[in-house]
């Protein structure tokens, strides 16, 4: 083997301390810097009170109003101008709706020819006798897909948020679950009574969808306002029994996929011009509508469940 | 515009006024809980009955409740009877 250099001018050069500084070889600073043992600072507490009051009393002197006529004008000026400015933005806001045309007035921009459609050829293109209905659950679908994805995505945010990591639930945590709810017997008498109607009245809600007014939304909000009344008077031992995560994620994952499917094949059949197979029925019947019964009922589970969840996150942070 | 709907409507302004003045948070969702319902029959006086069962049911219902849920969380309201529980659990 034949060096162009020896031992020692290669230990000089350039690459064989950037080789050896790359492996981690030899430490840099040993031998070479000066290392000076750290004292631990050793702090009184008689001192650390005495800051903590200079702070104190520093924070008091410059906030002190008599003293300090800059922030005494500040303060006022900052109050006249908040005034002044919430007067203009509502004066802003007055003067625009002044300039738009009156409730129900032929010229205004939303009577075109698009909503003329929707009542003319409503009942007979969805079915439905409620046109609102007919609108948000067949003409526009897919917005209120969207809505409830948005619905699904918010509820799993929370989820991400509130939840409770089991291992490192704090006492407060713990403590606060195990005292809520506490068991009033007004309210459970009331819930006792008021449940069942409120659950028969959204259930009602949704599937009169699209005869009477209401919907998927409407009624599960009811719903899940009537689950909230349930689970706040009888604890949630009670509504574990039959609402877990799980039931949720389910549930939710269900009507969604339901939905899609659904509005897959009216979307298909509707680009294509086939005549789809699902009869509109009679108009006013329950088995009416085409699709939209199955979609209110898709959208009034997951804006129940929605609902429940927030509430329960919210609370508990656990199911 | 009826008479009713006048009164409605001033007691809307007066809702939307009183929740910023009011110093103690759970007197604002009360506020806020009754505007909606105000809300909520005004819509139906605007002949959209769908719109007025769902801020019943989300605007006075579900928001107030999520808020009144939020305000013990942040220790914002005092619970009654937590204190003798809290002795109870001790003892």
């Amino acid at each position: 083997m034949s060096r162009l250099k020896t031992k020692e001018e290669y230990e000089k050069t350039i690459g064989f301390k950037f080789r050896r500084w790359l492996y981690g070889e030899e430490d840099p600073y040993i031998n070479k810097v000066e290392m000076v043992k750290q004292h631990h600072r050793h702090v009184e507490e008689k001192t650390i009170t005495e800051r903590m009051h200079e702070k104190q009393m520093h924070r008091e002197y410059t906030y002190d109003v008599n003293r300090n006529k800059v922030l005494k004008t500040y303060s006022m000026l900052y109050r006249i101008a908040s005034v002044v400015f919430v007067i203009l933005i509502a004066a802003l806001l007055v003067y625009n709706v002044s300039w738009l045309p009156k409730t129900g007035a032929a010229e205004k921009a939303v009577n075109n020819e698009v909503p003329q459609r929707y009542i003319e050829n409503g009942l007979q293109e969805t079915g439905a006798v409620n046109i609102v209905t007919g609108m948000i659950l067949d003409y526009r679908a897919f917005d209120t897909l969207g809505e409830s994805h948005v619905l699904f995505i918010a509820t799993i945010t929370v989820l991400i948020l509130l939840r409770n990591n089991k291992k490192k639930a704090t006492i407060a945590q713990i403590s606060d679950r195990r005292f809520e709810p506490k068991n009033d017997s007004i309210l459970q008498l009331g819930a006792k009574i008021l449940v069942p109607v409120i659950f028969v009245f959204g259930i009602y809600v949704v599937l009169n969808g699209h005869i009477s007014p209401g919907g998927g939304f409407s009624g599960g909000a009811i719903i899940g306002a009537g689950l909230i009344l349930y689970v706040s008077a009888f604890g949630f031992e009670k509504t574990e029994k039959f609402f877990t995560e799980r039931t949720y994620k389910v549930i939710s994952f269900a009507a969604l996929a339901t939905y899609c499917i659904a509005k897959s094949y009216s979307f298909y059949t509707g680009a294509n011009h086939i005549h789809s197979i699902i009869p509109l029925g009679q108009p006013g019947a329950i088995l009416s509508s085409g699709l939209i019964l199955i979609l209110n009922i898709c959208v009034g589970m997951v804006v129940a469940c929605t609902m429940y969840t927030f509430y329960v996150m919210f609370r508990k942070g656990d199911f | 515009m009826t008479v009713f709907q006048i009164i409605l409507l001033v007691f809307l302004l007066v809702c939307a006024i009183a929740v910023s003045f009011s110093k103690n948070l759970l007197n604002s969702i009360l506020i806020f809980m009754s505007f909606s319902l105000i809300m909520s029959i005004l819509w139906v006086c605007l002949e959209s009955p769908d719109l007025g069962i769902t801020e019943a049911a989300v605007g006075a219902g579900v928001t107030s409740i999520l808020f009144f849920a939020t305000l013990k969380k942040i220790h914002a309201i005092e619970v009654e009877g937590t204190q003798e529980e809290a002795e109870d659990e001790q003892a």
